[in-house]
């Protein structure tokens, strides 16, 4: 995992709540196998026409579609943010467009925990911070802020500060990049040991023991 | 601090490998359920770290999102769909992992044939790549939703990093009326609390209108549990439950069943555990619902009117109720009855299991789908295809001008060829009405199976509870 420890950028300002991860990324592009290459499909038909004679054509009212806010990597956003299914491929999606954190007074839970895995920092703000920043980014041209997972920090040049939360273990796992799978295999014996005994709780196995685990099931093997 | 412990607690605790200090709990996972559309890249990544899966005996994998529901589905024209479904038969076989796959007459909606098929357990843990994996909690089981680098991850580890969530519980109280169901129910928490209303926290739905539920219904109720933004929903396992579970294919039998069963009764929460949140209900004031909006919390009664903006909470409120009705293409103050549909979907994890489909055909039957109307239905599994078909429900449905479908997730999500058409209005069973869902430029009511079948008939969405029932019509009523 990218780790993630200052970042200074520009600030695109989406001023809508519970956006849900199928705006982010529409159910069409989940067929794709790949864990790359969405980035192209972020907030696919909010960036297009719907209707009308040029539907399908690049609407150019929609926040991203605007040439000032090319190229960045800071999303400040409604609350309630990534409500919705649990596809990751809409982290992947922000990630692989480049934003790199997402700034919104709440965010939904699944989501919060898939674009930590990928190495998006999310930062949940009160609202009317957050709607300082959506202002700002708005109305000030060439608006930049600064992030500081190191020290918890959001400022900005024009004397915005504040300080945010978040849980120890996430900020760590972030500032080092660390693997998930990796840190609970620290647990390799404990585990080892915990299985052991819960298998005898026949009552939470998915089949009874000796069923053929492929009845009515093919593996293929 | 009391030593009486809630369902949650009880579950959780009895789960953890480890908790260290300052870091998310590691819960050992009972069962993970697979398809075809959050396993691919986590597959890889085992492979590219040269992992491999702890636990194939304790995954199970089927084919449900993708899938054509037509009859000769077996042959899939979209190269992109096909490949993905390839990938899941390659690593099922990889790995050893059952697939119910596209022939088995054990497919189905991932959420519907966990529980038919008794692999769903009270007290397990369960995990799937899919947000509605809290249907799973209709049966006392702790059940997330999860993102693919977890899934990932419980196949390598069998475990899950979760830090600990609040419980909330909502105490439904007394008697439902006529025609208010489990997914009524399911709405008017939404309505009531948002759909951030339970963020960080798992529910647990008690009280007496829950236990007078079917198990059907109490897996509706569950499954909604994510649209309130819950980390999941439970109910506590009784009765109901064993009855339910009893037979069924992988359920323990003989005198492993009673041991089980005895296992599964110590589960329900201890008089005197305390939630972090509490919310109760009255049944008897609940309605047959309407969603009018782009989430599931923008929902009225079916004898409302479509709100205006003007008397909303909120500056941000009242946007985005603008938006909404924009997209909806709806004016305020218009009577929900009054709005004319032109598709009807009855499927769904939310609502396709045989009693939906008994209860939305006890409405049908004797009518005629309106002219203007496409209706279908997508039984939840082939076995609920199958006992529908037996009990001649398909004919009802077929006779009165519904398409009969194959099992699969279907308009639910359109990621197969089942879509709506830009504009088009459609009274549907599933769980999300956001822009787009069922197809670019759709828009989605949703509503329980009685209302969506009444709809279909009258063209228009029109209050159940004042249905007149053909008299020929002698099928088992309604799940309440
Ligand atoms: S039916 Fe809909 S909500 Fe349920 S698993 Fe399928 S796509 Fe997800």
């Amino acid at each position: 995992m990218k780790a993630f420890r200052k970042l200074t950028s520009r600030v695109a300002p989406l001023d809508r709540a519970n956006v849900d991860t199928d705006q982010i990324i529409p159910k069409q592009f989940l067929k794709r196998i790949e864990r790359t290459g969405y980035g192209e499909f972020l907030f696919f038909d909010w960036r297009r026409i719907q209707d009308g004679p040029n539907a399908g054509a690049e609407d150019s009212s929609f926040v991203l579609n605007q040439p000032r806010y090319k190229g960045v990597e800071i999303l400040v956003a409604g609350k309630n943010f990534g409500s919705g299914s649990s596809r990751e491929h809409a982290a992947w999606a922000l990630s692989d467009y480049g934003f790199r954190s997402v700034i919104a007074p709440s965010f939904a839970d699944i989501f919060y925990s898939n674009a930590g895995k990928n190495g998006i920092l999310l930062i949940t703000l009160p609202e009317n911070q957050v709607q300082t920043l959506m202002e700002r980014a708005t109305s000030l041209p060439d608006y930049r802020l600064h992030i500081s997972l190191e020290d918890q920090t959001v400022t900005d040049d024009q004397g915005f500060s504040a300080k945010f939360t978040i849980d120890p273990f996430r900020r760590d796992c972030l500032l080092q990049g660390l693997d998930d799978i990796g840190l609970s295999l620290r647990h390799a014996e404990a585990l080892d040991r915990f299985e052991k005994q819960h298998d005898a709780a026949f009552w939470l196995a998915p089949r009874p023991a000796g069923t053929a685990a492929n009845r009515g099931a093919s593996s293929r093997a | 601090m009391s030593s009486a412990k809630t369902l949650f607690e009880k579950v959780w605790e009895s789960h953890v490998v480890a908790a260290p200090a300052g870091e998310p709990a590691l819960l050992y996972i009972d069962l993970q359920l697979i398809h075809e559309v959050t396993s691919p890249q986590a597959f890889d990544g085992l492979r590219m770290s040269g992992r491999t899966v702890r636990r194939p005996d304790r995954s199970v994998a089927t084919i449900d999102h993708n899938v054509p529901t037509t009859a000769n589905r077996l042959v899939i024209e979209d190269p992109i769909a096909a490949r993905q479904i390839e990938t899941l038969r390659a690593n099922c076989a990889e790995f050893g992992i059952p697939l119910y796959d596209v022939q088995s007459p054990d497919q189905g909606i991932v959420h519907v044939i966990g529980p038919e098929l008794g692999i769903t357990k009270p007290g397990m843990t369960i995990v799937c790549g899919d947000s509605h994996t809290s249907t799973h909690g209709a049966l006392g089981a702790l059940a997330v939703g999860i993102g693919t680098s977890e899934v990932e991850h419980v196949l390598a580890t069998q475990c899950l990093q979760q830090s600990r969530p609040k419980t909330f519980r909502i105490l439904v109280e007394g008697v439902l009326p006529p025609a208010v169901t489990a997914k009524d129910i399911a709405l008017g928490i939404i309505g009531r609390i948002g759909t951030d209303g339970a963020t960080g926290h798992v529910i647990e739905y008690a009280g007496s209108a829950i236990r007078a539920l079917s198990m059907e219904g109490r897996m509706t109720l569950c499954n909604m549990s994510i649209e309130a933004g819950a980390r999941a929903g439970m109910i506590a396992p009784d009765e109901v439950t064993f009855a339910y579970l009893k037979g069924k294919k992988f359920a323990p039998s003989g005198a492993a069943w009673d041991e089980a069963v005895a296992a599964w009764r110590s589960l329900a929460g201890d008089a005197g555990a305390q939630f972090d949140r509490e919310l109760v209900l009255r049944a008897e004031e609940l309605a047959p619902f309407v969603t009018w909006g782009t989430n599931p919390a923008m929902v009225v009664p079916v004898t409302a009117r479509v709100p205006d903006p003007a008397s909303s909470r909120s500056e941000a409120e009242r946007r985005s109720w603008e938006r909404a009705l924009e997209y909806m293409a709806l004016e305020p103050g218009k009577p929900i009855e009054e709005l004319a549909i032109d598709r009807v979907f009855i499927g769904s994890c939310t609502n396709s299991r045989i009693e939906d489909l008994r209860a939305a055909a006890h409405v049908v039957q004797g009518y005629h789908v309106h002219p203007h109307v496409r209706a279908m239905v997508v039984p939840g599994s082939q076995r609920v295809k199958a006992q529908a078909e037996q009990e001649g429900l398909d004919q009802i449905f077929r006779s009165a001008g519904f398409d009969w479908r194959e099992p699969g997730c279907s308009m639910c999500l359109g990621m197969n060829p089942d879509i709506l058409s830009p504009g088009e209005r459609c009274a549907s069973t599933s769980n999300r009405n956001f822009e787009g869902r069922q197809g670019r430029g759709g828009r989605t009511h949703l509503v329980s199976p009685e209302m969506a079948a009444a709809a279909a008939v009258s063209g228009h969405f029109t209050d159940v509870r004042k249905w007149e029932f053909k008299p020929e019509s002698n099928l088992v009523g309604s799940k309440n």
